[in-house]
């Protein structure tokens, strides 16, 4: 029995060890929950969000109904609220920035990925998520002040004397010359959301295989030719996921287009006049809302707002995910 | 061979191929001119507003000459600082949950998913929950509505890219911990979390960043003072709130003071994206 001190010090080992690991498995539970309890914070943020907004629309849909995304008429005076302005005006200069902003990023991110030399790439790159960087309030200040009259002076003119002398689109480009409005909004959220999309689709340019590519080329195409018909149709849902991305953006984005939008309760097909959007009418609006209804109808506009850009940037990130697993095949 | 050599179908192709190559070309020339366009504007009208006064007097009253920004540029920093330190933890703990125990896992998709969309979410609505959640039950304005409001805008910033991060590390690493009998906690927080310092270091810059200019959600809670305040539970001023308000009134030395403003915070924001890029690329784990 010589050994028998060995098998007690082993025992007794076993058993530390055993409080060890019990120790650690209990580390690892609280770990585990602690983290997820944090991750769960984020959940809870959005949940709390919509309930909250929910909550404080309520009075004004019961007021107006679901007529009052139609109605027109939105008179603090007279304590009459409807959304249609506001849902017109964001969704007006949304459009016009993603007409202007999808060639223009589509270019930057070509240029990025084919065209610029290897040693300039970094520096232009930089510059362009430096142009992501700047505060929306920045680009409000130097729309009113600096692009809006530079806008009435030359160009205004410019498109009324042509596009508003055409059929059927004249409308759109008459009126009074004032250098701000729906289409300087839309123009400036346009240089707002160029910088997001152009760097969507630069990283999905850049995962298109080198061995298509250099198929294609070895065909004969042109580099236009690989662009229009290998990278364009190889990344199509990563290029929709990124307009789209820019699309969330501008419909929410508040700064600048309160700046620039004019502000003003009307609908006009004219796209020199002076208008409004959701964020801009709340941005305007809100602190200074007394009656109940008022205050519950901008609510209203608010989840409305949120509702819009929760469903196209879910779109976003669907088709960007779809891109990212085709990444992953490569 | 000469052009004139080459065949027509050959020439329309490559006629088309120098349009597209002109037209991108032109495309980028544009970004880099409104980019430059912009930068100049704010340096031109900027230090025209900047003096020592701005940092020395606090706003002016209307109608008087002078003045600074001094309570708006203290405000601002209690704001965005406190806010980066209650967010920078919430948001490395919600990454590494997702990172670690992501896989497979239903509930961390979702959550991840989430993210991404508040990453974009309007500023102004999370501003208008922090009002219906705080600011309309303690019934004033204050410097807390204001930085929880810019924290809720923060976390989901430094979530995605301490997940993202933490995701770049080599399995191998993490095998050699557990090998070694480390129990999952150690592994995830002194070897996964240490091996991308650098990384999540960029995510709160980069968060920081994106709060120093945010001014629609801080509209209806910090709201704005005219004195100088360091009460976190009363309305505070912000150099955001301030420019805006001073940019829209017919005071020239508010307008010189907001355009001064702007190019501070313009050029402390452009400052916090360079130096998080710098850091990134030079101790990142590749």
């Amino acid at each position: 029995m010589a050994d028998m001190p060995d098998q007690v010090r082993s025992a007794a080992g076993h058993a530390r060890m055993h409080s060890a690991m019990r120790r650690q498995r209990f580390q690892d539970f609280v770990f585990h929950k602690l983290t997820m309890l944090f991750a769960a914070s984020v959940l809870l943020v959005l949940l709390g969000i919509i309930v909250a907004l929910a909550i404080g629309a309520a009075p004004a849909f019961r007021e107006f109904g679901p007529g009052f995304l139609i109605t027109e008429e939105w008179d603090p005076v007279n304590d009459k609220y409807g959304a249609l302005i506001a849902i017109v005006g964001t969704l007006a200069t949304s459009f016009i920035a993603l007409l202007i902003a999808f060639p223009v990023s589509f270019g930057i991110a070509l240029f990025l990925t084919e065209i610029c030399p290897a040693w300039l790439r970094r520096p232009m790159g930089t510059a362009v998520e430096l142009l992501a960087g700047v505060p929306s309030i920045i680009y409000g200040m130097w729309g009113l002040f600096v692009f809006a009259p530079l806008f009435a002076d030359h160009v205004q003119p410019l498109l009324k004397g042509t596009l508003g002398q055409l059929p059927f689109i004249g409308p759109l480009f008459s009126g009074p010359v004032m250098g701000i409005g729906i289409l300087t909004a839309g123009l400036i959220l346009a240089v707002m959301i160029i910088p997001f999309i152009a760097s969507v689709m630069r990283d999905v340019f850049e995962i298109v295989p080198a061995v298509l590519k250099e198929s294609a080329y070895g065909l004969g195409c042109t580099k236009w030719e690989v662009v229009r018909k290998i990278v364009l149709p190889y990344t199509k849902t990563g290029v929709v996921g990124g307009v789209m991305l820019g699309l969330g953006r501008a419909l929410g984005e508040t700064m600048a287009v309160t700046f620039v939008i004019g502000n003003a309760n009307e609908l006009s097909w004219s796209l020199f006049a002076a208008g409004n959007s959701i964020s801009s009418t709340l941005a305007n609006e809100f602190a200074e809302a007394e009656s109940a209804l008022h205050v519950s109808s901008l609510f209203a506009l608010a989840l409305i707002l949120f509702a819009i850009t929760f469903i196209v940037l879910s779109a976003a990130k669907i088709m960007l995910l779809g891109m990212s697993r085709k990444e992953g095949a490569k | 061979m000469s052009q004139s050599a080459l065949n027509p179908v050959y020439r329309k192709r490559l006629l088309r191929h120098r349009i597209g190559m002109a037209l991108s070309v032109l495309a980028m020339s544009i970004g880099l001119a409104v980019l430059l366009w912009i930068l100049s504007t704010l340096l031109i009208k900027g230090f025209g507003g900047i003096s020592v006064a701005m940092f020395t007097a606090d706003t002016p009253a209307p109608g008087s000459e002078g003045g600074g920004l001094l309570n708006a540029i203290v405000g601002s920093l209690m704001m965005v600082a406190l806010s980066t330190c209650i967010s920078t933890p919430i948001g490395i703990l919600a990454g590494m949950y997702l990172a670690e125990y992501g896989e497979g896992n239903k509930f961390a998709q979702v959550t991840r998913f989430v993210t991404d969309i508040m990453l974009s979410a309007p500023s102004i609505v999370i501003g208008l929950f922090v009002y219906a959640l705080y600011v309309a039950n303690v019934k004033h304005f204050s410097g807390y509505a204001g930085t929880i409001a810019l924290s809720l805008i923060a976390v989901p910033v430094v979530v995605r890219t301490t997940d993202n991060m933490l995701r770049l590390v080599p399995n191998s690493l993490l095998e050699a911990a557990f090998a070694l009998g480390a129990p999952r906690w150690k592994v995830a927080t002194l070897v996964r979390l240490r091996a991308v310092k650098a990384g999540v270091v960029t995510g709160v810059l980069l968060a920081l960043a994106r709060i120093s200019g945010e001014t629609a959600p801080l509209l209806f809670t910090a709201l704005n003072n005219q004195f100088f305040s360091a009460d976190l539970n009363a309305p505070l001023a912000n150099l955001p709130v301030v420019i805006y308000q001073f940019a829209m009134s017919p005071y020239d030395n508010w307008r010189d003071l907001a355009w001064g403003g702007a190019l501070l915070v313009t050029f402390s924001v452009l400052l916090l994206n360079i130096l998080s890029r710098t850091v990134f690329s030079q101790k990142t784990p590749k």
